[in-house]
């Protein structure tokens, strides 16, 4: 079954009261970003007693504008019967094209192949929040879309009540029509659309959910992905495809290292280079960042080649700044040296110190993982067009609100003069959440007096001026008893903050960085203290799939497995132990006041489903069967995103230190899952990002600059190195219970499912990232 | 002006003759379903055929293509073994966000043309050069062996 598919729908732009808009601009930009990992607000200073006055809000109730759930704002039905259903997420690989529309499909017994989807632009105020991050589309909009579609199909069935004449109860939607139930009359949407668009849309208690029996798209997997047949045959449309009338293509050279601008130009040579148009200096922004493009010189030209030569031609010289002396190098010593004094305290319970005195073993591991980049397919590109004082634009962003709101607020325009179109996106992977890329191509369209320019990052621009991961140094003790048993646990996490993005002077991790498998780890260890000493962000860190839990689980998963070999204990066993009896841990206990910006009572801490991932992966994978010389298997389990993930990662290591990886078992309680299908090449695609960051990549910086430049330096897993087989285990959920996200969980188990794997096969421990030839050594 | 052979039609491109294919193919031709990814041959993004052989067009200077048949992804699945490529990429699901998808089925039309029975560690060696950021690997093993175990759908 298929659907059609529109690129963009023409939705007029909501116009709202700018005097309103205009005083919030900053504090709303800055929030359209951050604000949903909770704490943060409180972290940069905003006034307690603004937010104390405030009820707690959770999960979409607690994100920027909220949600909708309007059925005339989601779905028009024509009177040939298509039903057109608004998209208000950015669609990077994820399948929210498909699966947000299926719900309200679904929900409005709307046949697939009568469907077409139209992708809303930038506008939150009438299609509730769009940041498509955090894992977070399903989970928050599952309820809101079946109410959509609910409404919907109640507002058609009043319709074809009244035609004719009879008591609503009588009537059922059926497949794309209303049933008279006793004559068995039918009359099409089509039909219909007409006099159920000038009902009332019932109100949101009236409406009447399906039974999850009836579904016929949600859960079932049966519908293809709705871009498939234009991704293979070439014609979907990436922020990179925009083509209009007339358009310049532009390509910038921008500071090396962060917080530098251009001492001086010469732009004689580049002008020289046929279809070189103009060169235009943007800007710099001193740090922070935020949003804001780095500046730079940008070479405006007739194709994206002439551009590319031109910016070759450039004559240029930076003024480096504050952080022309970072290197990576020395920074992991600066960290390493944090972390092994005492630093904020963010959880403790009992007497570590004491219990470490009295411990029959002392273990300390150290580990690192170093600044990644998300190198997405797709590098970031934008257009841009200005006419007749209104903005309109076009990018592969993951958070069109806050692309619309900086270009307004950098062009002096208001925010209803600015459109956003959401292209599709070639990968995100939290790159794409940041709209600097597409405030450039607004500042370069207004030089060139509206004309449309398209702005391309070269992999090049992609690798020297991302948002970075951060990099990390994890330091961990315990103590064990005579049996191996910990009663002493010690982890410092030494990280520079996103936060440091928004604000130069934070130092340490927030709330939501904690609260990423850092704090809320639920070891029965009576014993236990977390602390984070401070670090100095030096470049640009940003959100980066999974974000703070690729440290914190690689570091905590590693150590478990560390310590059941010093005690002698199966792997597997002993985490189990650990995570101890089935129970619901209130998050708070755990000193994490985040939980993913959810409900603390409808998402608890459940270690029952923890424990039934590690042991499904576990008897899956065929744990403890007899391998060969060379072969081992490695476990590990994350609590990550509301979702429980195990990984039992196999590795074949041979004489020459070579490793492949023939097999891995995931095993996934993310609650019910809208579209299975979709569930298992997210956990598959995770998958194989966690094996190309644990094996090959690495961002590493001299005077200030990052060293790689393109993907021969920053290697990311190809077809021969990733694992031969991906096996997929979902845990069966239940639709009427809180779901939990999809895109990122599966990345954080695998790096220490892998390693722990490696240690089983040779008995060597990696205990820094990436591990490229440490096997070799 | 270089002429080039685009899908079976003659195109002029007005642009210098260093100018890679692939800038000639999206920027000046509008055909933008060959993506750039690297811009060094290190990707697979931009591949496109010439003459039948894989080719990486961000490494391809216009003045090179001239002479040859240029087919690119609009097109591919004007060829039998194309078009079950592209069947099978979609019954399997491969495709995420999609953006390396075009070159990865012009690399495996081309090895299913030249090897209509790959092993493993043929494709392994066929597709090494093409990304894919989303991790879609397996799936795309599995699509190809599927072609592959097609009746016909090589020969
Ligand atoms: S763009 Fe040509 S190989 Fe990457
Ligand atoms: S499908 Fe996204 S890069 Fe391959």
């Amino acid at each position: 079954m298929s659907a059609r598919r529109d690129s963009t729908t023409s939705a007029p732009s909501h116009v709202r009261s700018d005097s309103i808009l205009l005083a919030n601009v900053s504090r709303r930009g800055f929030l359209a970003g951050v604000s949903a990992f909770g704490g943060l607000v409180l972290a940069v200073g905003f006034p307690a007693a603004l937010r104390a006055a405030d009820p707690p809000k959770y999960g979409r109730d607690g994100m920027d504008d909220g949600w909708v759930d309007d059925p005339l704002v989601f779905v028009a039905i024509g009177e040939d019967g298509t039903v057109t259903i608004v998209c208000h997420r950015s669609e990077m690989g994820q399948g929210v094209r498909t699966g947000m529309p299926m719900i309200v499909a679904d929900e409005l017994e709307a046949d697939w192949k009568r469907v077409r989807v139209a992708q809303a632009p930038g506008d939150q105020k009438r299609f509730g929040n769009q940041d498509t991050d955090g894992s977070r589309s399903t989970r928050h909009f599952f309820e809101p879309m079946r109410r959509c579609g609910a409404a919907a199909r109640t507002m058609l069935e009043a319709a074809a009540a009244a035609r004719w004449g009879v008591p609503v109860g009588d009537v059922e939607a059926q497949n794309h029509e209303v049933v008279h139930r006793a004559s068995g009359r039918r009359l099409g949407y089509g039909a219909l659309a007409k006099d159920a668009a000038k009902l009332p849309v019932p109100s949101r208690d009236t409406v009447k959910l399906k039974d999850p029996s009836r579904f016929r798209y949600i859960g079932k997997g049966n519908l293809k992905l709705l871009d498939a047949p234009d991704i293979v045959s070439g014609k979907a449309q990436y922020g990179i495809d925009t083509r209009l009338p007339g358009m310049l293509y532009a390509v910038v050279a921008r500071p090396p290292v962060y917080g530098g601008k251009v001492a001086k130009y010469d732009a004689a040579e580049a002008l020289k280079v046929p279809g070189v148009v103009k060169v235009v200096e943007i800007e710099s922004s001193p740090p922070p960042a935020e949003f804001n493009p780095l500046g730079g010189v940008a070479v405006i030209a007739r194709n994206t080649w002439a551009a590319i030569k031109g910016r070759q031609a450039l004559k240029l010289e930076w003024n480096d700044g504050p952080n022309r002396e970072y290197d990576s190098a020395a920074f992991k010593g600066t960290l390493e040296q944090s972390a092994r004094k005492p630093g904020k305290v963010v959880r403790n319970e009992g007497d570590f110190d004491g219990a470490m005195a009295g411990a029959a073993r002392r273990l300390e591991a150290e580990y690192y993982i170093p600044h990644l980049a998300h190198v997405t397919m797709e590098p970031p590109a934008a257009t841009v067009r200005i006419a007749n004082g209104k903005c309109e634009a076009w990018g592969c962003i993951q958070s069109p609100q806050a692309a619309r709101d900086r270009i307004a607020k950098r062009l002096g325009m208001q925010p209803a003069d600015v459109k956003v179109n959401v292209t599709l996106l070639g990968g995100g992977f939290g790159r794409k959440s940041k709209p600097d890329f597409m405030i450039e191509a607004a500042v370069l369209s207004k030089a060139m007096g509206g004309a449309p320019v398209k702005v391309t990052w070269t992999r090049e621009d992609d690798l020297h001026n991302s948002y970075y991961h951060t990099v990390s140094v994890e330091h961990l003790e315990a103590g064990v008893d005579a049996q191996g048993k910990p009663v002493a646990w010690l982890h410092r996490t030494v990280a520079p903050t996103i936060i440091s993005t928004f604000n130069p002077e934070a130092k340490n991790e927030a709330p939501f960085e904690l609260g990423m498998t850092a704090i809320n780890i639920p070891f029965v260890i009576p014993n236990l203290r977390i602390e984070n000493p401070d670090a100095t962000a030096h470049t640009r860190i940003g959100w980066f799939r999974s974000v703070s839990n690729i440290p914190h689980a690689f570091a905590v998963q590693s150590f478990v497995a560390e310590l059941a070999a010093a005690a002698g204990r199966d792997p597997k066993d002993f985490l189990l132990e650990l995570i101890g009896p089935a129970r619901r841990i209130d998050p708070r206990t755990l000193g994490d006041t985040w939980n993913h910006g959810e409900d603390p009572d409808r998402y608890p801490l459940d270690t029952g489903r923890m424990r039934r991932v590690v042991e499904t992966a576990a008897r899956e994978a065929g744990w403890g069967k007899a391998l060969p010389k060379g072969r081992g298997q490695g476990v590990a389990v994350a609590y990550t995103f509301v979702t429980y993930v195990a990984a039992v990662v196999e590795v074949a290591v041979n004489d020459k230190g070579e490793l492949a990886i023939p097999r891995v078992d995931v095993a996934v309680d993310c609650g019910a899952q809208v579209n299975p299908e979709r569930v298992r090449a997210q956990l598959q695609g995770a998958c194989v990002m966690g094996v190309s960051l644990a094996t090959k990549e690495e961002i590493s910086y001299k005077a200030g600059r990052v060293e790689q430049d393109n993907y021969n330096a920053y290697e990311i897993t190809r077809i021969d190195a990733a694992p031969r087989e991906i096996r997929v285990h979902l845990l069966p959920g239940d639709f009427n219970a809180p779901l939990g996200g999809v895109g990122e969980p599966g990345v954080p188990p695998i790096a220490p499912a892998l390693c722990n794997a490696i240690f089983a096969a040779t008995g060597k421990r990696i205990r820094r990232l990436p591990i490229r030839d440490q096997l070799k050594a | 002006m270089v002429t080039l052979n685009v899908n079976g039609k003659a195109q002029q491109v007005d642009a210098a003759p260093d100018t890679p294919l692939l800038w000639a193919l999206r920027d000046v031709l509008g055909l933008t379903g060959t993506k750039f990814g690297c811009g060094m041959a290190l990707c697979g993004a931009c591949t496109v055929h010439l003459d039948g052989q894989p080719t990486r067009a961000c490494i391809t200077p216009i003045s090179a293509a001239a002479q040859r048949k240029v087919t690119t992804i609009e097109a591919i699945g004007a060829d039998r073994v194309g078009k079950a490529v592209q069947t099978a990429w979609i019954e399997v699901g491969v495709p995420q966000c999609g953006y390396c998808q075009a070159g990865q089925i012009m690399s495996a039309t081309a090895l299913l043309k030249q090897n209509p029975k790959p092993t493993d560690a043929d494709i392994d060696a066929a597709m090494g050069g093409n990304i894919c950021r989303c991790g879609t690997y397996s799936r795309i093993r599995a699509a190809i062996q599927r072609v592959a175990g097609q009746k016909g759908a090589t020969q």
